[in-house]
């Protein structure tokens, strides 16, 4: 008989190795879900982990997918991680991208056709500013009147969407696009284009400001007092409330930068990549990023990685749809999988396991 | 626009189809909270529970057989959250949001085959002579007996919590689950039973949608019903009763809001649209705020991890 012995303190090692440990478990797994699906498991997982990268054919055209794709996720996630650290959960990241990207593309389509360098940086702060404010709506109610702000900001959602197809059919709908849904593109509009920086590497700005929250977020956590605030208010709450904290305060600081980053995100995608406010612009990156922010443990260096990772599910199952004919939903099942065990394995790094036999109790 | 081309009538006798989906998710997520425990997947059971009974009726050409199937899939989804969070001890908020997101992905892989294929007929069950009263009947009396089931199943959730020694020891599982682990009753296994019934509920609430309310299968076609029956709970401060007024409320803003997009409201019908949500935020807001009752109903060890030492 197995029995679990709760750990003094989490064990490192284990909170270190648990993500690699639930990613081969994920392939498994999977692997087994591609077989019942009729496909050869191994060319699946090989198709999704390894040909985006290396396979001669298609890896000049994948390779720079992983930036652009992996950019949002990170620059989601980390913002998600604070308030995570802190048990804020902030679950209408993708509600938040949307908003952002709305404001940031109606900045931009005000100016047109105008052309300056003044538009784009204009454009960066209304995204950020547009999901911020989106945020604050749960925020501003859980302090307010206590009101649950995982229901309120995933409620949200669905608010930004049914905005996200207003827009698209309605303010910001392209004059010159004959009736159809969808705004100007923004990458036919020097002024207001998140370009490409170096040709050919999928580098744009988000991916820029992806690293940059990384680093701003280690350095907060592990050098500021807000930082820690966020720590303690997570694994101890009346502590922190003596350490100074303020618990009103975490939650609108939180919401506040979770929201202005997934709001970027949303900016960076549809000035660059995407390039327009259609209907179906969002495409649930603020709800992998969640995905993203557990199997990087909360821990801006590890997020970096998760993402990285997420992004290649992504690319290698579109590759797997093309070259195998994998459907598109079996990669969202997978990337769910993944959090399952990754949640589940997550035991061993609180709890030890003890053989115990009948009677020795 | 032309308020008399609404027919009333027709109003209200919609709005108790419209609510039943998120009636019989949000009891049985009533009865896994009272328990304790917060699944916060509701949306990924609903939706698993709206391909399975879809696929499961289709094949069979049987409503029964459908419903039927939809709960087990509801409820097999629900023992993995049973599994994490009581036996492997995650954390409830993070596995609940893995339930839905693995249940959106997971519908869509297995209703591959069946989008745009027209559902089978579920037929009403008039309600002898009380359907022919008139008015009245066509309103309460003549609808497909899920309608019915849902009802009873509130009845049966408030007896059974209020009236029975097995009620009385769920709630206070939710309570204390330390004090009653004390006193000798199976914490984790009494937890286990209220997420599959919590899970078989959400999956028929699924599959009221899939082959009565719609009837077809798109995916995501959920589209936040799981997240408002979660709300609907927090509304009705886990009583019975009360997720019938809030369900039957919210039904009615949804058919008013279909009703007046269909009669040509000047407003947009994305703005139409998002209304339920709107207001489903608003209620929320005034159901937890001071004056609101809901913070003080919660069950006590709610979402709270229960390890058994020694």
């Amino acid at each position: 008989m197995i029995a679990l012995e709760k750990r003094p303190a989490p064990s490192r090692a284990w909170s270190m190795a648990t993500p690699f440990l639930a990613v081969l478990l994920t392939m498994i797994a999977g692997g087994i879900m591609f077989a019942i699906l009729g496909k050869d498991p191994f060319a699946a997982i090989r198709t999704i982990f390894y040909d985006p990268l290396f396979n001669a054919q298609f890896a000049s055209y994948s390779r720079p997918q992983l930036l652009v794709k992996a950019g949002p996720l990170i620059l989601i996630a980390i913002g998600l991680s604070l308030g995570f650290r802190a048990g804020i959960w902030n679950i209408g990241a993708e509600g938040q991208y949307i908003i952002g990207a709305i404001c940031g593309a109606a900045t931009g389509l005000a100016f047109y056709p105008m052309e300056s360098w003044i538009i784009l940086p204009l454009m960066i702060i209304a995204g950020a500013l547009g999901g911020l404010l989106w945020a604050m709506v749960p925020a501003l109610l859980k302090t307010l009147f206590n009101t649950n702000e995982i229901l309120v900001s995933l409620l949200m959602v669905y608010i930004a969407e049914q905005l996200l197809a207003a827009m698209a059919l309605g303010a910001l709908r392209s004059p010159d696009g004959g009736g159809f849904p969808g705004s100007r593109n923004l990458q036919q509009y020097p002024s207001a284009h998140n370009a490409e920086l170096i040709a050919g590497t999928g580098l744009h700005l988000g991916v820029i400001a992806a690293l940059i929250a990384v680093i701003m977020a280690y350095i907060l956590l592990s050098r500021h007092m807000l930082g820690f605030h966020i720590q303690l208010a997570g694994s101890a709450p009346k502590a922190a409330r003596f350490a100074g904290a303020k618990p009103g305060l975490l939650v609108v600081t939180c919401m506040g930068i979770s929201g202005g980053l997934a709001g970027l995100a949303g900016l960076f995608e549809v000035a660059g990549p995407a390039g327009q406010i259609s209907i179906d612009f969002n495409s649930g990156y603020g709800f992998t990023a969640i995905i993203v922010a557990f199997l990087g443990r909360l821990n801006p260096i590890g997020i970096l990685l998760a993402g990285l990772l997420m992004a290649l599910t992504y690319i290698g199952g579109e590759l797997a749809q093309f070259t195998l004919g994998l459907p598109a939903a079996s990669i969202q099942a997978f990337q769910g999988m993944l959090l399952f065990f990754l949640l589940g394995v997550d035991m061993l790094t609180n709890f030890r396991l003890r053989w115990k036999t009948k009677g020795a109790v | 626009m032309d308020l008399s081309a609404i027919n009333w009538l027709t109003l209200l006798a919609s709005l108790m189809v419209a609510a039943t989906p998120i009636l019989l998710a949000g009891i049985g997520e009533l009865v896994v909270e009272k328990s304790g425990v917060l699944n916060l997947g509701v949306e990924g059971m609903m939706i698993t529970g709206a391909i399975c009974g879809f696929a499961a009726a289709y094949n069979t050409q049987s409503a029964f057989v459908g419903f039927a199937a939809a709960a087990a899939g509801g409820a097999a989804l629900s023992m993995i959250f049973g599994l994490m969070t009581q036996v492997l001890m995650s954390n409830q908020v993070a596995t609940g949001l893995a339930l839905t997101l693995f249940g959106l992905g997971f519908s869509a892989l297995l209703g591959q085959s069946y989008i745009g294929i027209k559902g089978i007929e579920v037929s009403a069950v008039p309600l002898g002579p009380l359907a022919d009263i008139p008015v009245l009947g066509p309103v309460l009396f003549q609808h497909d007996a899920v309608v019915y089931v849902a009802i009873a199943l509130v009845a049966s959730v408030w007896a059974f919590l209020k009236f029975t020694r097995a009620g009385l020891t769920l709630r206070a599982v939710g309570e204390n689950h330390d004090a009653a682990h004390a006193l000798g009753y199976k914490v984790v296994l009494i937890r286990l039973a209220a997420i599959g019934f919590g899970g078989a509920c959400a999956g028929l609430g699924g599959a009221y949608l899939s082959l009565v309310r719609v009837p077809q299968w798109t995916e995501g076609m959920t589209a936040g019903a799981g997240w408002i029956a979660l709300a609907l709970v927090v509304f009705a401060s886990w009583r019975p009763w009360r997720v019938l007024i809030g369900a039957y409320l919210f039904g009615g803003i949804t058919v008013l809001q279909l009703n007046l997009q269909a009669a040509g409201a000047k407003i947009p019908v994305e703005y139409l649209s998002m209304s339920p949500y709107v207001i489903t935020i608003i209620v929320l807001v005034v159901m937890s705020s001071g004056r609101g009752r809901a913070a003080l109903a919660a069950p006590a060890a709610l979402g709270r991890v229960f390890h058994k030492s020694g």
